[in-house]
């Protein structure tokens, strides 16, 4: 079993932790065992954008720190945010001397960055270094017959400097699933906005955004969308519960790998709003005590 | 060379606000500090204005946020537009002149943020809606809009 080094964030381990039990069991499944990092503190959620805004940059930076200062070169994270402000932070001090510098003056009580690690995002550990065939090795259930439409968002894919893939035509989410037999259908609005942190102040303009998104995924005949962002799930999933038409389950990516390498139990199907088992169940997908009656 | 102002409206009018030869606003000054871009290479193409997802709920397109911090006009940091991006970055992402529009954004929110003025309180969060919310959402938004 290969440790790998891993910043869970603050959702991953409450509203989202589907994504976590699910993404754990499937990377144990593959030689994987996630070892969370020393110390870790809140990314901060938001890249700061603003030229003079340092300190924003000093909690990604900390973290960035810890982890260098443990002897490791990767920090693997399942989160899109935390991915994008982990990412950016270390892209900003890996080209801006002056701000490392001030960043290490202030850090005084941390060991200085050098900026020696690199922030990976669990879809590019999936294919770049577990593989796709790897991956396909351990399918004990082929998901055959599900139709999902992928969603990446914003935040995996901009700007250009952290985007997982191609910011216009991504397809390394399509590309996992169709490993474990899913038929990927590609919609329209796949790296669209969902409303982002909007769901807080401005609830009924996230619920349209989803609506558009759901809409967008139902023309091309999906039954599920699959995502890799605990923001865009709640969005996505939770607000459905203010639209008149729902009833479109949506999962992490990571639970229907679960699913395919029968580790079904790793996830808590109750903890989504629209539950995901009825159709599931139709399509014979699954088995043990989540496919229980 | 100085121009007049008829001659500054002909000139916005035929070749958008790229070639302006005007003195820079404290406006167009802080906000180029602010987000580190170069505004006048704006041409008023409008694409961040077509691939905004939220356009349905600001008051101005961001390709007219643009245009009225070249000109200097200081009543866009009352706009809502700034209030409503949620940072995509699908603008940024397909800007021809490689503009970051959504720094741009973050440059009024900011403006307006350091003069003591907070968008939002927490206090507006009905508690019974409180605890379903994920802890990004609620930090992503006090980060973007509190002081």
């Amino acid at each position: 079993m290969k440790s790998i080094t891993y910043f869970p964030g603050c959702t991953h381990q409450t509203n989202g932790r589907n994504m976590e039990s699910s993404g754990k069991a499937v990377l144990e499944t593959l030689g994987y065992q996630l070892e969370e990092m020393p110390e870790w503190i809140c990314c901060g959620t938001v890249f700061g954008l603003s030229e003079d805004d340092l300190f924003h940059q000093l909690a990604p930076i900390r973290n960035l720190a810890r982890v260098e200062k443990a002897g490791d070169e990767k920090l693997v994270t399942m989160c899109a945010m935390c991915y994008n402000t982990l990412g950016r932070a270390n892209l900003l001090v890996r080209k801006d001397e002056v701000a490392l510098e001030a960043l290490n003056r202030f850090m005084d009580d941390e060991p200085d960055y050098h900026g020696r690690v690199d922030v990976v995002h669990l879809t590019q550990f999936l294919k770049d270094e577990v593989g796709l065939d790897k991956i396909s090795s351990k399918v004990k259930r082929p998901l055959e017959g599900l139709k999902v439409m992928p969603y990446y968002g914003c935040l995996l894919l901009r700007p250009e400097e952290v985007s997982i893939d191609s910011m216009e035509d991504p397809t390394i989410i399509c590309n996992i699933l169709e490993a474990v037999g899913i038929k990927s259908i590609k919609g329209s609005h796949i790296s669209q906005c969902c409303g982002s942190y909007h769901t807080v102040d401005k609830k009924e303009a996230v619920a349209r955004r989803s609506s558009e998104i759901i809409s967008s995924a139902r023309k091309k005949g999906a039954d599920m969308i699959a995502l890799a962002c605990p923001l865009c799930e709640f969005n996505l999933d939770d607000r459905q519960r203010l639209l008149s038409k729902n009833g479109m389950p949506v999962l992490y990516f990571t639970e229907l790998l679960a699913i395919a390498f029968g580790l079904e139990d790793s996830c808590d199907f109750d903890e989504h709003y629209v539950d995901p088992r009825p159709l599931l169940r139709e399509k014979g997908l699954l088995g043990g005590s989540n496919g229980q009656e | 060379m100085v121009l007049n102002e008829s001659d500054t409206e002909l000139r916005l009018g035929i070749c958008g606000t790229r070639g302006m030869e005007l003195a820079d606003s404290e406006l167009l000054i802080r906000i180029t500090e602010l987000s580190g871009e170069n505004l006048r290479s704006c041409y008023q193409c409008g694409k961040c204005s077509a691939s905004c997802p939220m356009t349905d709920f600001m008051d101005l397109f961001p390709r007219d946020v643009i245009k009225q911090i070249i000109e200097g006009k200081e009543k866009v940091l009352f706009s809502e537009t700034p209030w409503v991006c949620a940072s995509c970055f699908s603008c940024t992402a397909r800007c021809p002149n490689d503009i970051d529009i959504a720094g741009v954004m973050e440059a009024v929110r900011q403006i307006r943020l350091r003069g003591k003025y907070d968008r939002f309180h927490p206090s507006r969060i009905p508690l019974d809606e409180l605890e379903g919310l994920p802890q990004i959402a609620l930090i992503g938004c006090f980060r973007k809009m509190t002081g």
